[in-house]
């Protein structure tokens, strides 16, 4: 420490250049600093200090040898003072100012807000509000959608055809690849998976019909809408909360121009195109993987395509690829609304796209178990 | 301020120059700014004052010269010896750049907190100082969005000052605020500069600000990629004989 300043009333044990000493002084406790209080020596005496004021009923601050203080010093200061402190300012005037400046500042400053008591009552109430008031905007949300949908349906031409392209190709065309690993993978874990079982029936000839039976009518769709929440509602919401936080929704609206048949509906048409095409690439190269699987197991392709001939109707088809469809719709939407509720900062488009992902397959799982039923009672 | 021939120089850059691949964008360029006063980099848009202040805080090395602040050169300096010269320094950026997912009070507490071993409540009394000092004691619980871009301002300069640093670097501080928001800034640095003796580097093309606050100050210019005056702003603004200087004082068009 520079510049002590000399005092004769240290104990033998301290140093002399000791900056903080607690002494007792006409039955007070006095704490007394000297030389220079800076954020290290206060992070290193603060615990002490801090002991030591502790239950003091009356207590003397004595800074008056201090000679440089900074913002870690007058916080310790002005820590350990309270309503009965006696003080005394440092005698040098850099420090002085500095420490009647730290006061000053932290005075305009309120106390912190009580934590609100927690009353279940009103929590379960105002979360109940919370939800009703969502769910309100969601519908909202919908018939909005449904209606800018409509209005363009006379006059297709008003549609920005050139934005459902840039979103066919976002959504399909690029997904294709990571589609095709998926289905040939599934292909080939059911057909490896479903042989140990059939073998010991003798049954290694039916493989196909299984596969084929589960991936179009349940798997190709449901992997599908997987790829396209995960890829693309993630994106929906990114893109339209950035637009959101950047005003250019509110800019569009005020050009005349309505942010959801502008922003929404080409999103959601092209979500909901590409779907069949994704369940189609995941089928065909699910198929794939199970004829090569059945290869090793020594049924040649054409005994495969016999059975799929027989066994796989254009039904099956057809259902998965509009059960696939719909769920297009459904993760489109979900991700338009994720975005376009999202709040303000980067934060609020990150929880924006995560909401997206996992909204949109909350939302095609449920369809799916709707679409069982129905398809159970229609007996497709 | 009042400002003595013999202060001492803490930062000085001679011959700096600055190349992005084929285009330059300013080349020697020397100056010193002294301790204790506020000195203002200013120009046109696209001049390059905030590549030149990007130079000063040592987020990338200059193509040509030296710079040197508080006798450090940042190109030179590494680990430990890099970390005790950055906590001598405070940098606030022309939108805050204060993090979105803190509130304000531990968006300050986060410099005290990389670079001292003070415990949480001595954090959080600094903290609520500065936000104090620049008017914000009742915004501490907020987070960054919920406040408007000259309260974002002031944080920022908050966090800058969090660790007391001996030079105070300002973006563009009243760039796309009202008058009197920008006024009330430019006061508050001000009186953070007399009461505090800090020394502040602002980068502004603000005309007012620039009089009402700038010591001395150094013009860049797009033309002629460098410095093109050196002064006190009032004397430039009656005496340059310039062209562009006369042009940016009086607010022509060239």
């Amino acid at each position: 420490m520079v510049d002590v300043p000399a005092l004769d009333d240290h104990g033998p044990g301290q140093m002399p250049s000791d900056p903080f000493r607690a002494e007792t002084e006409d039955g007070r406790l006095c704490l007394r600093f000297t030389g220079a209080l800076d954020s290290a020596v206060a992070a290193a005496r603060w615990e002490e200090a801090h002991l030591a004021a502790k239950g003091a009923g009356r207590l003397v601050i004595d800074a008056a040898g201090v000679t440089a203080l900074d913002s870690g010093g007058a916080a310790l200061l002005v820590s350990l003072g309270g309503a009965e402190t006696e003080w005394r300012e440092p005698a040098a005037q850099a420090p002085r100012g500095a420490l009647a400046r730290f006061r000053k500042a932290v005075a305009t400053a309120p106390p912190p807000p009580k934590p609100k008591p927690f009353r279940p009552l009103t929590a379960i109430g105002a979360g109940t509000l919370d939800k009703l008031s969502a769910f309100l905007t969601r519908m909202s949300f919908l018939g909005e959608t449904t209606l800018a949908a409509l209005r363009i349906l006379p006059r297709p031409w008003r549609l920005r055809w050139a934005e459902v392209l840039r979103h066919l190709d976002e959504a399909g065309t690029r997904a294709f690849p990571l589609c095709m690993l998926l289905g040939t993978l599934i292909g080939v874990i059911l057909a490896f998976q479903s042989s140990v079982p059939m073998r010991q029936f003798g049954a290694e000839i039916f493989i196909p019909q299984l596969v084929g039976i589960s991936l179009t009518r349940e798997l190709g769709p449901l992997l599908a809408s997987i790829i396209l929440a995960g890829r693309t509602a993630s994106a929906y919401a990114a893109e339209l909360g950035t637009m959101r936080v950047n005003e250019e929704v509110d800019a569009l609206k005020i050009m005349g121009l309505d942010p959801i048949a502008w922003l929404v509906v080409p999103r959601i048409i092209a979500s909901t195109l590409v779907m069949p095409a994704l369940t189609m690439v995941m089928n065909v190269t699910g198929l794939i993987g199970m004829t090569i699987v059945m290869g090793t197991l020594g049924f040649p392709p054409i005994a495969v395509l016999n059975q799929l001939g027989q066994w796989l109707t254009v039904g099956d088809l057809a259902g998965g690829l509009g059960k696939a469809a719909v769920f297009g719709l459904a993760i489109g939407y979900v991700g338009c609304l994720a975005g376009l509720s999202a709040g303000r900062g980067p934060r609020a488009v990150g929880d924006a796209a995560t909401g997206a992902v996992v909204g949109g397959i909350v939302a095609l799982v449920v369809l799916d178990g709707i679409f069982a039923i129905l398809f159970f009672r229609l007996g497709w | 301020m009042v400002e003595s021939p013999q202060a001492e120089a803490i930062i000085t850059a001679t011959g700096v120059a600055m190349r992005f691949g084929a285009r330059t964008i300013f080349r020697n360029v020397s100056f010193e700014v002294r301790r204790g006063e506020v000195f203002v980099i200013l120009g046109g848009s696209g001049c390059g004052k905030s590549t030149l202040l990007k130079l000063l805080i040592g987020l990338m090395p200059p193509s040509h010269g030296e710079i040197s602040v508080l006798e450090g050169d940042w190109s030179k300096l590494e680990g430990e010896e890099r970390r005790r010269l950055l906590r001598r320094i405070g940098v606030m950026w022309q939108s805050g750049a204060l993090l979105g997912s803190l509130t304000l009070a531990e968006n300050i507490m986060l410099p005290i907190e990389a670079h001292t071993k003070l415990p949480v409540a001595a954090r959080a009394l600094m903290a609520s100082a500065k936000l104090g000092l620049v008017g914000l004691g009742d915004a501490a619980d907020r987070l960054p969005a919920e406040i408007s871009g000259g309260m974002l301002k002031r944080a920022g300069i908050a966090r800058a000052m969090a660790l007391d640093p001996e030079i105070l670097f300002l973006d563009e501080p009243s760039a796309g605020l009202d008058p009197i928001t920008s006024a009330g800034l430019d006061e508050l640095i001000l009186s953070l500069a007399r009461e505090t003796g800090t020394t502040f580097v602002v980068v502004t093309h603000e005309l007012q600000s620039i009089l009402a606050i700038g010591d001395r100050c150094i013009m860049l210019d797009k033309e002629a990629q460098g410095m093109i005056a050196e002064g006190d702003p009032k004397q430039l603004r009656d005496e340059s004989e310039q062209p562009t200087v006369r042009a940016f004082f009086r607010r022509e068009a060239i």
